[in-house]
């Protein structure tokens, strides 16, 4: 196995902030000028949610050539199994105290619950909804677009379209998934209070560990032989059908794997920002992921972590500070990486003589 | 910076790397490859116009003709990138390349080098050989592949008779021209085909690696089959012992080199008297 130090760093970076947090937040005293808000603690878990996202981004597109800009979908619809999950869990604790039907569908004079919301209350449902849902539709599109050979420019426009669809229908009342409002007010987990510092301290472990693993996952496919495929596949497509590879398949392959760690990453998110609605299927949301892979440096897998926490951490910054700006300064970032650093941030710390 | 590749130290017995059988191959009748009556148009162009082309089992076919006669069409034909409008193709008497997508065509055992040559350049030379190499090419076997001692062991060989052992670990984007077109070779014979489709091999190389490359072909022969697309008349004479003339997507002369070339058809052709 090649060394990867990049990705060795990440995994001790990770290590490390798991204890600092836990040290930090939970065994300080709020009074200590050294403790860490439990605010701090949720932002970050946030990151790393966003940066299993770009990994999954990575994975695909620095590595097979496929340029989603839908992969948002994916994070959203894992993200509202979690949260179908968490409106279960309120029961009768919402405003109108109903005791299946959440708030929305009884304001909407809904009298009983959905079809596709059943299994909903059990955990390991939904859990199961995290990576199932995901994956089933990019195994249906991937199979259409693949089978077709849609590549390119053409792909990236189709997944804007797929997410800009979605976006659409989860804005109707009548889809059952709360509309422009989406699912929120969650209450507990596992009958405990999902705003408890501990308890955001565990989503921020989890979704360290989850980040960890998918890194891990991912490193092990790009160095298996089938990494090695998918990458000859980025480079000449029809050389490696030609060797008898059926190209395809190998594309849905890591198309469906890309999802569902986009699905897991969404369903972690959605605990520690508390909402989840129609607008993370946002369009713009999905150019955005492929711009923090681009920034960090694509086709590392660490640089996509590391572009992911970079642009969000100035995200929060600009959009405090100057809100207006924000945008604008986006789009220069983008404009000079690419301009300045095609490989990426992650390129300024690689010795030189390593290849690219 | 260019190097001529490194003469083989010693000669490999290639036969290692021939002849896996296809189960379904029928070979009975001699022939390994059988178009006919194809038609390829585009946009009422006819690139092919009723070819019909037969490739014995075992020899060495040099298909010459102008731009525009319809080799690299024919090429696409056989291995299923072009559909043809009409016709029939197969390999050996029983396979119907017609029904094949490309991969299933490449594992039945015909093998391609491209015009330009194409080897994968972020990956280095023995990686290059070890996604060739004649196994399950599936998903998941991919995913878990580890090389066994007795496939490295052919890499090696592989390497040393392309005369690239020296280079094995050097990316193969890094390669000169003629040594990637020595790789796509190697390549092709880590796939193990029944038939080698070549197309422009010595394009582009200089008169030792031509003369390496004609050797390495005429040696490939009898344990495959090889047809070779050339333009380069001298190397052609050099290695063939059949030549068809392809024109305006259909056969114009077949034969010995002597023969064709003093094919009056042929002669008109070339030379436009």
């Amino acid at each position: 196995m090649q060394r990867d130090r990049g990705g060795t760093a990440v995994l001790i970076l990770l290590a490390i902030g798991i204890l600092l947090v836990l040290i930090l937040n939970l065994a300080l005293p709020e009074s200590s000028a050294l403790h860490l808000s439990t605010y701090t603690v949720t932002l970050w878990g946030k990151y790393l949610c966003y940066a299993l996202l770009a990994l999954a981004v990575d994975l695909i597109w620095g590595y097979c050539g496929i340029m989603s800009l839908g992969h948002g979908a994916f994070f959203a619809l894992g993200g509202y199994a979690m949260g179908m999950y968490l409106m279960r869990q309120i029961g009768d604790r919402g405003v109108y105290g109903h005791s299946v039907l959440p708030d929305f569908m009884v304001f909407l004079n809904w009298k009983e619950l959905p079809w596709y919301w059943y299994g909903f209350d059990q955990f390991w449902f939904a859990m199961a909804m995290v990576v199932l849902v995901p994956g089933t539709l990019a195994l249906v599109f991937g199979w259409l677009a693949f089978r077709s050979r849609v590549t390119g420019v053409y792909l990236a426009i189709i997944t804007q379209a797929m997410t800009y669809a979605l976006m659409l229908a989860f804005f109707r009342n009548d889809m059952g998934f709360g509309g422009n409002n989406g699912l929120t007010d969650f209450k507990d987990i596992f009958g405990i209070n999902l705003q408890a510092d501990s308890t955001r301290v565990a989503f921020f472990i989890a979704s360290a560990l989850a980040l960890g693993l998918g890194y891990v996952t991912c490193r092990y496919v790009v160095n298996s032989k089938l990494g090695r495929v998918v990458v000859a596949i980025r480079d000449a497509e029809d050389r490696t059908r030609f060797l008898g590879y059926k190209v395809d398949r190998y594309k849905l392959w890591l198309f469906v794997l890309s999802a569902v760690l986009a699905g897991i990453a969404g369903a972690l998110y959605v605990p520690q920002v508390g909402i989840i609605n129609p607008s993370e299927f946002s369009p713009l949301n999905s150019i955005e992921i492929v711009i923090w892979v681009a920034v960090g440096g694509r086709g590392t897998l660490y640089g996509a972590i590391v572009g992911a926490i970079l642009v969000n951490y100035a995200k929060t910054f600009f959009t405090t500070a100057l809100p207006e700006v924000w945008l604008f300064a986006l789009g220069a970032l983008f404009v000079l990486v690419t301009l300045f650093l095609p490989q990426g941030v992650v390129a300024l710390f690689r010795r030189k003589q390593e290849p690219a | 910076m260019r190097q001529p590749p490194r003469v083989p130290v010693r000669r490999v017995d290639l036969m290692q790397y021939g002849a896996v059988a296809t189960p379904a191959l029928n070979l009975s009748h001699g022939g390994i490859l059988y178009l006919d009556k194809v038609t390829v148009s585009f946009d009422g162009f006819k690139a092919l116009d009723g070819l019909s082309f037969y490739v014995d089992d075992g020899e060495l076919r040099c298909v010459i003709g102008p731009n525009g006669a319809g080799k690299t069409t024919m090429m696409d034909v056989i291995t299923g990138k072009t559909r043809p409008d009409k016709g029939t193709v197969s390999f050996g008497r029983t396979i119907d390349l017609l029904r094949l997508s490309e991969p299933e065509i490449a594992q039945a055992g015909i093998g391609r080098k491209f015009q330009k040559p194409t080897v994968f350049e972020q990956h280095t030379v023995f990686e290059n050989l070890e996604l060739a190499m004649h196994t399950n090419k599936s998903v998941w076997p991919s995913l878990l592949a580890k090389l066994t001692g007795e496939q490295r062991d052919r890499i090696d060989e592989l390497l040393l008779t392309i005369g690239l052992a020296a280079q094995r670990h050097l990316r193969a984007g890094l390669l000169a021209h003629g040594q990637k077109q020595w790789l796509e070779i190697g390549m092709l014979l880590m796939q193990r085909p029944r038939l080698l489709l070549v197309d422009e091999p010595v394009a582009g190389m200089s008169g030792l690696e031509t003369e390496l490359t004609a050797q390495l072909l005429s040696s490939l022969a009898g344990k495959h089959t090889v047809v070779v697309v050339e333009h380069d008349m001298e190397f052609v004479r050099s290695i063939a012992r059949k030549v068809t003339v392809l024109h305006e997507g259909r056969v114009l002369a077949e034969g010995s080199m002597d023969k064709v070339q003093n094919d009056p058809n042929v002669i008109e052709v070339y030379l436009g008297a």
